[in-house]
């Protein structure tokens, strides 16, 4: 299956996804520049993406949880989620993300 | 209380500035290093600690007290907290020194080769052998990601209070909506000319308690909240003038402001580490994988810092690293001792180290 990336600098790219695999660990493993400090124990805001409307509906609603860790994050949008915790499955196949503005 | 007052009672913290003379100084007090503390200490050498935080446990303790560990060997399951909890329970028999809330800043080569090393709070620490455990660097705040937001730290935006006359009389934006922001919301209301809380959504994760007191200023007029984001910044000459904040609803607007405090909690930087001298690959620093020791004799590095092939970042990897490199370590400190490689199963010699003779 397939996730569509667009980094900050403007450019997209079409990453190779497997199921069960948080979208945070695919963008990591394929380099692109996402911090993730935490390493997806959704403790940190630092993989902070906006989903495309239309695949919003497709995905779990935010926990409370995530709800509050992005209140650490940046230009926080309806359409933000932690991508550590969207895991990837067969109708998000071609979902495509966009990553947020990073803390410094 | 916070969750980790049990442990603090507990924690040795130095007095003075020093010198301080020790034989092994520790740079982060995360997992790996406090295990550092218990294979040095088996070899008889002291250690002393310096973290940032203001506790030890390191991103165990800041970014995941209360998250479940499952690859810590024959322990299935343990929280961040309780990992850390029982590695200064494991280490108490060895007394390290504390000293924490500081960064380490300067380090250098005394005549007689030991290395001193100086905190941004000027303590001084005096030892034979460095061992930096830094982890993803030191925990820092959070730099928001706003337009020209650079020109104005230190004169008009503050990550920190370090001291409240500063703020006397001034208009303040304070950004947040964690215990930081709510506890400057109060400390500083009364005596800032004004205040305006401004957080994303109408909920906060801070304290009920300082909640309600924030509340009860906003229905009093004594300061003002404001459900938005900030998107820009007004001012020049690093002093700024208004703070711009935006909503779905309202677009945007501009707020007078002479100070902005924003709060959205810390991120790892490396730090003045970077600054000492050692050779550095993409912010990690290369060891060799006998020692672990850097490109610097007596400098060496564990755990999620260092890097070398096939290296893994796991917990488990970093308490490896801490015993080969004590071996190291140990021979540098007693260079004439002879070194004889012992089990705590069997040696009465470490059991009493132990203090289970």
């Amino acid at each position: 299956m397939i996730l569509n990336v667009t980094t900050p600098d403007g450019e997209r790219h079409e990453l190779e996804a497997l199921a069960g695999w948080r979208v945070m660990e695919v963008i990591r493993d394929w380099g692109l520049p996402i911090l993730a400090e935490c390493g997806g124990a959704c403790s940190c805001a630092t993989c902070h993406v906006y989903v495309d409307a239309e695949w919003l509906d497709r995905l779990p609603p935010r926990s409370e949880e995530e709800e509050e860790k992005l209140d650490e994050a940046f230009d926080v949008r309806d359409t933000s989620r932690l991508s550590c915790q969207i895991l990837m499955r067969d109708e998000l196949d071609g979902m495509h993300v966009t990553l947020a503005p990073m803390a410094r | 209380m916070s969750p980790d007052a049990a442990t603090a009672a507990s924690i040795a913290t130095a007095e003075g500035a020093g010198p301080h003379q020790t034989d092994v100084t520790i740079i982060g007090a995360g997992p790996c290093g406090l295990f550092a503390v218990f294979e040095l200490g088996l070899l008889d050498l002291k250690c002393h600690l310096i973290d940032i935080l203001d506790r030890p446990g390191g991103q165990c303790a800041e970014l995941y007290p209360e998250k479940p560990i499952y690859d810590i060997p024959a322990v299935p399951v343990c929280t961040g907290q309780e990992l850390t909890d029982r590695l200064m329970e494991q280490i108490a028999p060895f007394s390290p020194v504390f000293h924490l809330s500081q960064m380490a800043e300067k380090l250098e080569k005394l005549e007689d080769g030991t290395w001193r090393l100086t905190t941004d709070t000027g303590t001084v620490i005096d030892s034979k052998v460095i061992v930096i455990a830094a982890g993803g660097g030191s925990f820092v705040p959070k730099k928001p990601p706003i337009p020209g937001i650079d020109a104005y730290e230190g004169t008009s935006v503050f990550y920190a209070v370090r001291k409240m006359e500063q703020f006397r009389d001034r208009k303040l934006v304070i950004a947040g909506g964690g215990d930081s922001a709510l506890d400057w919301v109060l400390n500083l209301q009364p005596l800032a000319e004004s205040v305006t809380l401004v957080h994303r959504r109408d909920e906060f994760r801070a304290a009920p308690d300082s909640v309600n007191k924030m509340r009860a200023l906003v229905a009093e007029k004594k300061m003002t909240l404001e459900i938005a984001q900030i998107s820009g910044l007004q001012g020049e000459n690093g002093q700024l003038t208004d703070v711009v904040f935006k909503d779905k609803d309202r677009g945007e607007w501009s707020v007078p402001c002479d100070m902005l405090l924003p709060f959205y909690g810390l991120t790892m930087k490396l730090g003045p580490v970077a600054e000492f001298g050692l050779n550095l690959e993409q912010n990690l620093i290369p060891v060799d994988t006998e020692r672990f020791e850097t490109s610097t004799p007596g400098i060496f590095a564990i755990g999620d810092i260092n890097t070398y092939p096939g290296k893994l970042k796991l917990i488990l990897s970093g308490f490896h690293e801490a015993a080969l490199m004590s071996q190291a370590a140990v021979r540098i400190v007693y260079p004439d001792r002879k070194i004889r490689f012992q089990y705590t199963t069997s040696s009465t010699d470490l059991q009493n180290k132990l203090g289970v003779a």
